[in-house]
């Protein structure tokens, strides 16, 4: 089996969020990154049992400057077998998927994974916008999957419940929590990773729709209005009277 | 023209699909057009779509559209776009709305933004806003394409009733077959999902065992809140994870958010911060929630949470 899992980087949950360039760039001055959880946790981990169960490849690919290649070693020693980096800086999950679908047109990948979203932007689009630009069925939010020769059977997180759906090869999926669990990278891998072919692609010719032209802080929270512990008839009064939301 | 997708489940509409109409209503004044709702499949209550901001309401009912594809879901809702000559598109920001939402966008080349919290700005440009880096800033997205496709962060404003309810007109449109079958479907009736809930009361650690749970569901009742939990007590299985809510759980933004014996980790806060008002009730002042919080209790919650609750049954009772 073929498979393609998608990586992106996010800045560390902790990290301090601050912008630069008038308010237009994220600051990453300090700032730790990080492989995406859900791309790191759930979904290239799959991706290594399915190969381990049935034979076959896994790839990653980054779109991203070569600041994402400490990011994109590490999935090589967490078990990928080689990776892709699509030099481009990109601005919008539109441009992010467009390439990505660009590079898969032609390999006959059986699956391709996503993460449920990056946890810096919170888009959740990447997956549908590849699967549809490659005209592929998409499950999103899958949280459990199960494959016989080329069918898989995926439960996803709907609405307050789950549902449970059929799909044949070729198609795409978003990993959500209980899709794998986490692999930490050992030695070997982390040694092997250094051989492991990493090509750097360049990006196609798009068009972009959308950008970012400006951030703000949100404003800062008053501080807490502390209630005395015995005296909860004053808080109920507060969330009717004060804050208006019972 | 503004075109709605009306979300429903099980033939019913949610409050986060009035939501988007009304949304989309509001976006349309600004824009100076109309504003129509796309119905696919029967359910009840379509013409009352029209109170709430539709002035046209369209509704496609087709072969390979009885189970949900994202794939011939996204075609019909593109090609019915395209049909009624549709600038921007909306849809709600639930599960559904996320699995459509870059499909469309790809199949119509339209800009997108998924999670709007609120109306667009169209002056010099169609911008609109949306929180990035986990409710800790506010990113200002910029469009220029011809069509627009946004998904609305439910809660982010109130249904309105600005019209009047209107007849739906069937519309045909090409959709390709699914390929998708659906086996089941379960989903918890009776209890409204942690996403849509507007009254959430959630606990953690600090409840000690999960057979303490009592006091947190009799809140819960009082207020007619749903109940949610901290990772670390959902991973014990002390409580079912569909309630753990953070950073690798469910990201939610009711209007009031009871925390009951949960510290406030940075992980944590990421799925809850962006409530309406926060109430912290922890025996350590020192507690990072309280940072987060509009109000706070310091003290012993096994003491705190029934009177809270015996607070809330007498107001319910005047
Ligand atoms: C990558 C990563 C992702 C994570 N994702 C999430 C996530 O999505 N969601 C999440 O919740 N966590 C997440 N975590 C875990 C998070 O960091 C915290 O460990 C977790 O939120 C703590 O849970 P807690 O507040 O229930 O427990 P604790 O931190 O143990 O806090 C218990 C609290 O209860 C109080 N308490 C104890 N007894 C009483 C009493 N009798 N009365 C009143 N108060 C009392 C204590 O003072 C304390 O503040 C993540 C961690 C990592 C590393
Ligand atoms: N720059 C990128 N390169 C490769 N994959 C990405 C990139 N950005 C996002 N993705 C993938 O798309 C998923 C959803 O991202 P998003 O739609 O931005 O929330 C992520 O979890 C990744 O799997």
């Amino acid at each position: 089996m073929k498979l393609l899992v998608c990586i992106s980087k996010t800045p560390d949950t902790t990290a301090k969020i601050a912008f630069t360039n008038g308010d237009t760039e994220f600051n990453e001055e300090g700032v730790q990154f990080i492989m995406n959880p859900y791309d790191e946790w759930y979904a290239l981990v799959r991706a290594l049992e399915l190969k381990e169960a049935a034979g076959g490849s896994v790839t990653i690919i980054n779109v991203g400057t070569s600041a994402n290649d400490a990011v994109i070693r590490k999935g090589l020693a967490i078990g990928a077998d080689d990776a892709v980096r699509i030099d481009a800086d990109p601005k919008s999950s539109y441009f992010v998927a467009k390439q990505i679908a660009a590079y898969a047109a032609d390999k006959e990948f059986d699956v391709v994974l996503t993460g449920k979203e990056t946890i810096d932007f919170n888009g959740s689009e990447v997956g549908g916008m590849i699967a549809e630009a490659l005209d592929m069925p998409f499950i999103s939010y899958a949280t459990h999957l199960e494959m016989d020769g080329n069918v898989a059977k995926i439960t996803r997180d709907i609405e307050g419940g789950a549902e449970v759906a059929e799909v044949s090869t070729p198609f795409t999926l978003s990993a959500s929590k209980g899709l794998a669990e986490q692999r930490i990278p050992n030695m070997k891998g982390i040694m092997m990773s250094k051989r492991k072919p990493l090509n750097v692609v360049a990006p196609v010719e798009i068009s972009d729709p959308s950008k970012v032209v400006g951030y703000t802080l949100p404003d800062a929270k008053e501080s807490v209005k502390l209630v005395d512990p015995e005296n909860m008839t004053e808080l109920v009064r507060l969330l009717h009277e004060e804050a208006k939301v019972i | 023209m503004v075109l709605v997708f009306a979300e429903q489940q099980k033939g019913k509409f949610k409050k986060a699909t009035l939501e988007a109409i009304t949304y989309g209503a509001k976006t349309a004044q600004l824009l100076n057009t109309t504003c129509a709702a796309l119905v696919i499949g029967n359910a009840e209550g379509v013409d009352n779509l029209g109170v709430y901001g539709a002035t046209k309401i369209y509704q496609i009912n087709a072969e390979g559209l009885n189970d949900f594809d994202s794939q011939s879901y996204a075609a019909a809702i593109a090609n019915a776009a395209k049909e009624l000559g549709a600038k921007v598109i909306i849809m709600g920001h639930s599960s559904t709305g996320k699995s459509l939402l870059g499909r469309v966008a790809i199949r119509l080349e339209a800009g997108s933004v998924a999670g709007v919290n609120q109306l667009p700005s169209v002056e010099g440009g169609f911008k609109v806003n949306k929180n990035v880096f986990s409710g800790k800033a506010i990113a200002t997205y910029e469009l220029s394409s011809e069509v627009k496709v946004l998904s609305l962060m439910g809660n982010s404003l109130a249904p309105e009733e600005m019209g009047a309810a209107v007849a739906p007109e069937e519309l045909s449109v090409d959709v390709p077959a699914s390929r998708v079958k659906v086996l089941e479907a379960k989903t918890v009736d009776g209890e409204v999902p942690l996403p849509e809930a507007e009254l959430v009361v959630s606990a953690g650690r600090g409840m000690k065992e999960p057979g303490n749970w009592g006091i947190i569901e009799d809140l819960a009742k009082s207020l007619g809140a749903t109940t949610a939990c901290s990772r670390p007590v959902a991973d014990a299985g002390w409580r079912p994870h569909h309630e753990h809510v953070g950073q690798t759980g469910v990201a939610i933004r009711p209007n009031l958010y009871i925390a009951a014996g949960i510290s406030g980790a940075i992980q944590h806060l990421a799925g809850v911060n962006r409530s309406k008002v926060i109430v912290v009730i922890n025996k350590d002042p020192e507690a990072p929630f309280f940072k987060a919080a509009d109000y706070g209790v310091v003290g012993d919650l096994f003491e705190v949470v029934p009177k809270l609750t015996a607070a809330i049954n007498a107001y319910k009772a005047e």
